[in-house]
Formats: structure tokens, C-alpha cells, sequence
């Protein structure tokens, strides 16, 4: 079975070490925030200039002047600090996030990640997504396997306009953990249930496969 | 040895003496005197959060067209930015993200209205660095990407950069939360956002805030725009209408 969302969030959120600063995308990435293991502080960073992104408000403490990246209406947890988008993007490119989890359309066995625009369809901006690809060393996509349209999201070269270059080496998609290594994806786990055989199939770029594939485990 | 005190005593001040350094005008006509057809407007704001929306309403209703607008997003149909696309005054905008607007995509589409997308911490950079007299600056954001079509690319240890030119503006338009008579600065949570960065990049810099206190009130190590950016200073009263309002369940 293919991982649901809320499942690879959970998968994520393995990535997240005590005291670290985290950037994560809208999509399924911002759900990792839900499964931060016991016992763990993470410190989320919000590129509108937040970091300590705390829960939505209560219905009745709704603050116009306190939102995210999303444009979500959110609040500031005990520790967070308020800056200026300049600031904010001093972090990131000057590469003090931990981690960065971020959604894509396609990644390539260069490290290369198309995630912004879609030639002939509506093009909406890039947002901070360039800054965030850029300025952090340790990026995690976070995207399905497969297109809704069936084609594999990993590829040989990306098809689409890049949001950055050889900047990817790690990702996690609804079959499988994968991280890329000399020009190939390396399959490292896979979910319960899907097959090696399965995943070697929906991947079109250079997959190689270790003696031993780790199967993810959940607690449900 | 002679104590010189840091803060004058509302009771010290010079009173009179300081219409050098007074930056209010009385109304918003004042306040956006002299924007003409065919300049530059950039503008605070990160979706409709700390959008200086009298000032935008104010550029609506002088109808002055042609313009090149500098914002990280350009508002919502009928609010904000979105206004002056209504009025068909925008001929090039300059944003990260426009995704929504359906007048935008519709006035695009037809040719009407050009745009050019920067990566927002490019885009932050390059205000910023427009307003501390720095023509351009090199980063690594957008390096192997369409944004680096026709720069200059250059290596540092290493890694390949490309050289971004910097932003300034005839008008910058600003929301503060509070400011004192000398056009000192303080933002509310994240009504930050590019304020700071917009306040320092025009040629004229006018701000609007919820409330003008007299000077004296604002702590000077708490101010986050000096009043030397500062040239106009109104005070008005905000809708500040919310993009997606989101609650936890009660």
C-alpha cells in the first residue's frame, strides 16, 4: 500500500533532531509539523519572518498582523522572534535552517528539483521555493511517486523549469525513501507493502538497489 | 565629567523647533503629491498582511496609470494591489508570487500587464541593498534556473553565484503600526514582512500607521524604520481583511 499523506509526514518527521530550525513547504510537508516525535524541540521558520510558528489561534484570539508563509492566520510559540523578510531570508540563504521539507513535481538523479512552474498552464511565481533549494544543506522532498497524469516524478533530467540545480539528495515519496548518490537514486526503504519490484517500475531515472531495503514501519 | 542624557524629557523638547523633522501631513492627497503616470511604486506587504491599503486606495482614485509596481504579491481581486489592476493602472509588475488574483491572470493573459518573477529572498535582497546604496549583489538563489537568463554568473569557492541588480522606487508606500512625529517606525508581528526593506528604497517614502504618538513615547532601541527613511507620515484606520482565516477547533 502506498503511504497516505499523514504517513509520510510521519515518515518525515524521523528527519528532525533536537534544537532544530525547520522550514517546511505548503502541501503535505506543512503536516510533518503534526508528528514531531516525544521528546523533540524544533523551532519552525515561517518565510514571512517567524520563527517559532506556533498552532492556529483559538476562534476568539484571531490576529490579522500574525500569519505564515501559507497566508494562514497562525500564532507565536514561547521562544519565537518576529523579523523582516530580508531577515528572514538571510537565514535561509545563509544556510543556518537544519532542514528544509518542500513539495516538488519532479526530481532528477542530478539532484536537480522542478517544483514552481508549469509551462501553458497559469504561472503563479516561485515564491521563497529558489531561496529555500539554494540556501539549505539538508533538503527533503516530500511527493508522491507517481503524476496524477501516471508518469514517474523521478527522472533522468527534469522536464520542467527548475527551481534549483543539484541541490537534492534526499527524498521521501508515497513507495519509498530514496537518496541520490553518483548519479542514481539509491532505494533505501520502501513502504509496507509495495514491492521492490513496484517501485523499480514507477522510477525512471537510474535506481539502484542495496542487498538489503529497509520496509518503513508505522504505529497505527 | 559631563552626563549627556540619551532620551530628552518630553518636558526638553524643543518645541517648535522641529518642523524639519516633522514628517506628518494632514491627508492622504498630501501624502501621495508628486506620484505621476509612468514611475515606480514599491510597496509593504506579504498577502494582504501590512498592506498600506488608504495609500493604494488613494493611487485608485488618482488614477494615475502606467505604473511599475514592486511587491512581494499584488493583493486580492478587489483588495489591495488588486485595486489598481481594477483600474488598469499597473503596466509591469515585479512580485514573487501572484497566484491570487483572477483580474491578474486575466490581464496578463490578454497582454495588458507585464510581469517579472524574482525568488522572494532575491527580491527582499535586492530592495533591501537599493536602499543601503548597493547597485547589486551576487547570490546563488536561482543559479541554474530561468531567473539566471542574462546574468552574470560568477564563481566563489567553488559555487556558482549571479549577480542581482538592486531596487529602488519614486514612491515607497509603507503600513507601520505606530510611528512618532518624527517618522520613527515600529511594525505589529508579522505586518513586518518587506516594510523595513520598502521603507528604505524610495525616493519618497510614505508611510501610514494606525497610531502617531508624540515624540518621546517609542523606546529609540525598539524603533525598526528610522525616521531618516521617513519623508510623509499619515495616520489611518485599516480593514485588515484576512487571506485564509485558519482556528484550531475550540
Amino acid at each position: 500500500m502506498a503511504l497516505t499523506r499523514g504517513e509520510m509526514a510521519q515518515r518525515a518527521a524521523r528527519e528532525l533532531r533536537d534544537g532544530y530550525y525547520v522550514n517546511l513547504g505548503i502541501g503535505i510537508p506543512t503536516l510533518v509539523a503534526n508528528y514531531i516525535p516525544k521528546g523533540i524541540d524544533v523551532m519552525l521558520q515561517s518565510e514571512n519572518g517567524l520563527l517559532g510558528m506556533g498552532p492556529f489561534p483559538m476562534p476568539g484570539a484571531v490576529d490579522a498582523d500574525m500569519i505564515n508563509a501559507g497566508k494562514q492566520t497562525v500564532t507565536a510559540r514561547v521562544g519565537a522572534s518576529i523579523f523582516s523578510s530580508a531577515e528572514s531570508f538571510a537565514m535561509i540563504r545563509g544556510g543556518h535552517i537544519d532542514l528544509t521539507v518542500l513539495g516538488a513535481f519532479e526530481v532528477d538523479v542530478e539532484g536537480n528539483i522542478a517544483s514552481w512552474m508549469i509551462p501553458g498552464k497559469l504561472i503563479k511565481g516561485m515564491g521563497g521555493a529558489m531561496d529555500l533549494v539554494a540556501g539549505a544543506e539538508n533538503i527533503l522532498v516530500l511527493m508522491t511517486h507517481f503524476s496524477r497524469e501516471g508518469e514517474s516524478k523521478l527522472l533522468p533530467r527534469c522536464s520542467l523549469p527548475l527551481t534549483g540545480a543539484g541541490c537534492v539528495r534526499r527524498i521521501l515519496t508515497d513507495l519509498a525513501y530514496l537518496e541520490i548518490h553518483d548519479r542514481s537514486f539509491v532505494l533505501m526503504e520502501h513502504a509496507p507493502g509495495v514491492s521492490v519490484q513496484e517501485i523499480i517500475a514507477k522510477t525512471s531515472g537510474r535506481l539502484s538497489i542495496p542487498d538489503r531495503v529497509h520496509e518503513m514501519k508505522f504505529s497505527r | 565629567m559631563m552626563v549627556v542624557p540619551l532620551i530628552i524629557e518630553g518636558s526638553q523638547l524643543p518645541s517648535g523647533s522641529m518642523a524639519g523633522f516633522d514628517k506628518r501631513v494632514q491627508t492622504y492627497v498630501q501624502a501621495l503629491d508628486g506620484l505621476r503616470d509612468g514611475m515606480t511604486v514599491i510597496s509593504g506587504g506579504f498577502g494582504l498582511c501590512g498592506i498600506p491599503e488608504n495609500l493604494i486606495d488613494r493611487i485608485r482614485l488618482m488614477g494615475v496609470k502606467d505604473l511599475t509596481v514592486v511587491s512581494n504579491n499584488c493583493g486580492v481581486d478587489g483588495f489591495g494591489l488588486g485595486r489598481l489592476l481594477e483600474g488598469r493602472q499597473i503596466k509591469k509588475m515585479i512580485a514573487s508570487y501572484v497566484g491570487e488574483n483572477g483580474l491578474f491572470e486575466k490581464q496578463l493573459l490578454c497582454g495588458e500587464l507585464e510581469v517579472e518573477l524574482i525568488p522572494q529572498g532575491s527580491l527582499a535582497e535586492k530592495i533591501r541593498a537599493g536602499g543601503a546604496g548597493i547597485p547589486a549583489f551576487y547570490t546563488a538563489t536561482g543559479v541554474g534556473t530561468l531567473v539566471a537568463v542574462g546574468k552574470e554568473e560568477r564563481m566563489f569557492k567553488d559555487r556558482r553565484y549571479i549577480l542581482e541588480p538592486s531596487i529602488t522606487a519614486d514612491f515607497a508606500i509603507v503600513k507601520g503600526w505606530k510611528a512618532d512625529w518624527y517618522g520613527n517606525v515600529i511594525y505589529r508581528n508579522t505586518a513586518q514582512n518587506f516594510n523595513p526593506l520598502v521603507a528604505t528604497a524610495g525616493h519618497i517614502t510614505v508611510v501610514e500607521v494606525e497610531e502617531i504618538v508624540s515624540p518621546g513615547e517609542l523606546e529609540p532601541s525598539s524603533i525598526h524604520t528610522p525616521g531618516i527613511y521617513v519623508d510623509r507620515l499619515i495616520q489611518g484606520s485599516f480593514e485588515k481583511r484576512i487571506e485564509k482565516l485558519t482556528t484550531r477547533a475550540s
